[in-house]
């Protein structure tokens, strides 16, 4: 089992640019179901054995996907989200990092109502170890298994990933949630679905200073999780007023440091590794397989 | 990216919102000249610097006459300005800011930020104007009034006076609290602001409202739609490594310490940051060289590290993903030779390739420490450092 995509999801690019054909033929070596891509104006063509069509609604119509992966340049991004939105796609990962702040504003206002989950922007993307692969992360670090992971940064997560498979604990699935201030999903969607996936026994959960997203999911866990978590947030030594590479990651107003998130995640019952090469260890504490 | 004070009134002049009338000056004769021209008197000469404070420190005076603008002028043009937000080393001033006076019955405070956990701008304003928000949030919650504005709707007149009452404010104030709220919101979405910052919006003796000072803050991320605005930037006030890093697409933040970091990966580069310290080290940097760095690129970055010489020795941790473990360290073996690095190299590297990788490191001749794993390199690098200090 498995939490948003698994073997028989099938997945369409939408930017089949340089950058979208590299990681959507990854993918297909992946095993992935990619069926497809959208550019604007190619409709018809194939490229490296991808089937071209004009518009998401057309590619949704004639692969019957449900899922879609974005890599189109961030000007366009926003609008390329809207278009899966609209038609009807179930998951969108939207990997493009440098979408205007405002235009996510407007996005996740566009979504209200409707069906879609939104993971992104500025993501690495979901995999499903063994079964399908959605994005730009390195499928072989991965190993099938019963570890959730849920993170807004890349090779971070990656560190996490296999740190994990090193200690022969494999994943159900790993979500990139992303670094940008606006996303569409964040810590606390991703604990409740692990809480809900059958396959999933426990969960690393990996954050940084900004935002309040990782205590809105400490919370929960509290309140309702009964599968172990452990956590490492990154960010302890950033100095306040300076964004960290990632749009999301700045101390403002002093909030959203690492200190505070570590105590109320502790306080939440939360494993924190202490530094960022004890993420297993740190979950092998409260966790047994 | 931040603009100066003159910079962002006059965006908020084009918005028709109320600021007082002035000038930039770049010497005293002018700034004589200036006030003269703008009225009668009293003139506020304000320093201009991207730093906060500046009253406290000396940079915000008043004068009385045009010859007092101009010896207000004189001393501060070319001081180094002080304040709790430039550090010890302070910073030049090179141009003020000459502009009417106004008589100020009181102060309030507005701002404009995209709020996360809405994921919508939200409009913030308090009766303590003047004062730090991080102060007055974390003493007086309940003094500041907020309302969240519907992206597609835009920010209402009704929420306009919802926070002109909430702020005590009757008679024609309410009204002209609209025009300045609705202006500074179409201000903010105009010019892809993730700040904007009124601190104080004055009540004048008058009647009036009138921003005195503006701080905004723009996102970068759309930076690129706004070519007026980059025209603003002032690299003076930007740390000269962060400005040659951001041209090579390295995203570098200087630090106080004295182990450079070199990283892939914005939370693995902080991450590495919070390791070293860990370990008993103190991080000179956050150096993310991106998902699909070349040799080139991993030599500017090197560059720039050591450019700081307060770096007393080097940490490369990279998890290859994409990006190939031995591009890597062929770019960090160019690296060390062109710049014929003299401090202790420790590098940890993991993922694709990473064998190749590895070997080309051990097979350099150069003095490079290989390390397995993040813990083992912070270790490394920390006694490296401080065994030669």
């Amino acid at each position: 089992m498995s939490i948003l995509i698994n073997k028989n999801t099938k997945v369409i690019t939408q930017g089949l640019g340089a950058t979208g054909l590299f990681h959507a033929n990854g993918a297909r070596e992946y095993g992935t179901q990619m069926v497809g891509g959208v550019t604007p104006g190619k409709g018809g063509t194939t490229i490296d054995g991808f089937s071209v069509f004009d518009t998401v609604k057309d590619a949704v119509y004639k692969t019957g996907a449900t899922a879609s992966v974005i890599y189109v340049p961030p000007a366009f991004a926003a609008d390329a989200i809207m278009e899966a939105v609209d038609a009807g796609i179930e998951l969108v990962c939207c990997i493009t990092e440098g979408i205007p702040v405002l235009d996510m504003v407007k996005v996740k206002q566009y979504m209200l109502g409707k069906g879609t989950r939104l993971v992104g922007p500025n993501c690495p993307g979901v995999i499903t170890p063994g079964e399908c692969k959605i994005g730009i992360m390195p499928g072989y670090i991965h190993k099938p298994g019963k570890i959730g992971v849920v993170s807004r940064s890349g090779t971070l997560t990656y560190e996490a990933v296999w740190q994990l498979t090193c200690v022969g604990l494999g994943q159900s699935t790993c979500v990139g949630i992303g670094g940008d201030p606006v996303n569409g999903t964040n810590h606390l969607d991703v604990l409740k679905m692990f809480e809900e996936d059958p396959g999933t026994e426990a969960v690393i959960m990996i954050g940084e200073i900004g935002g309040t997203s990782e205590e809105e999911g400490a919370c929960f866990v509290k309140e309702h999780m009964t599968k172990p978590v452990a956590a490492y947030i990154a960010g302890v030594t950033a100095p306040p007023g300076k964004r960290m590479g990632h749009a999301g990651a700045i101390i403002s107003g002093g909030k959203g440091t690492a200190s505070e998130k570590v105590r109320v995640l502790e306080e939440c019952g939360i494993s924190v590794a202490a530094s960022p090469a004890e993420m297993a260890q740190a979950l092998l504490k409260i966790y047994k397989p | 990216m931040n603009i100066h004070e003159y910079q962002a009134k006059a965006i908020l002049r084009e918005f028709g919102v109320p600021v007082p009338d002035g000038h930039v000056c770049y010497n005293s004769a002018g700034a004589r000249e200036w006030a003269k021209r703008l009225g009668e008197g009293p003139w506020v000469v304000k320093a201009q610097i991207h730093a906060g404070g500046r009253g406290k420190g000396g940079g915000v005076k008043l004068a009385r006459t045009a010859d007092e603008v101009r010896k207000i002028a004189r001393e501060m043009l070319g001081m180094i300005l002080r304040t709790h937000q430039t550090g010890p080393e302070g910073k030049l001033v090179t141009r003020v800011l000459v502009e009417n006076g106004c008589n100020i019955a009181k102060e309030l405070y507005v701002s404009l930020v995209v709020d996360r956990a809405s994921s919508k701008v939200a409009v913030m304003a308090s009766t303590e104007g003047g004062m730090d928000i991080e102060e007055v949030a974390a003493r007086a919650p309940d003094k500041i009034f907020t309302e969240i504005i519907d992206p597609l709707v835009g920010l209402t007149p009704f929420q306009c006076r919802n926070i002109a009452f909430s702020l005590g404010l009757g008679g024609k104030l309410v009204n002209k609290a609209v025009v300045v709220l609705q202006g500074l919101y179409k201000t903010f979405i105009a010019c892809d602001c993730s700040m904007l910052e009124i601190n104080p919006l004055v009540i004048t003796a008058e009647d009036n409202l009138l921003c005195l000072d503006a701080k905004f803050g723009f996102d970068d991320n759309a930076v690129f739609r706004h070519p007026k605005l980059s025209d603003m930037r002032d690299y003076d006030e930007e740390d000269p490594n962060e400005v040659e890093a951001s041209q090579h697409e390295l995203s570098y933040i200087s630090l106080t310490g004295n182990i450079g970091c070199l990283v892939n990966g914005a939370g693995l580069a902080m991450a590495t940051m919070d390791i070293v310290k860990h370990y008993g080290g103190d991080p000179a940097n956050f150096l993310d060289v991106g998902g699909g760095a070349t040799a080139e690129r991993v030599t500017e970055a090197f560059k720039i590290i050591l450019s700081d010489k307060n770096v007393k020795g080097i940490m490369v941790n990279i998890f290859g993903g994409i990006m190939k473990c031995d591009i890597i360290a062929t770019g960090v073996i160019e690296a060390a030779k062109q710049v014929s690095l003299q401090v202790p190299l420790v590098v940890r590297l993991e993922g694709t390739n990473v064998d190749k990788g590895k070997l080309l490191l051990a097979e350099s001749g150069l003095n490079i420490v290989a390390a397995d794993g993040m813990a083992d390199a912070a270790q490394k690098i920390v006694q490296a450092v401080k065994g030669a200090n």
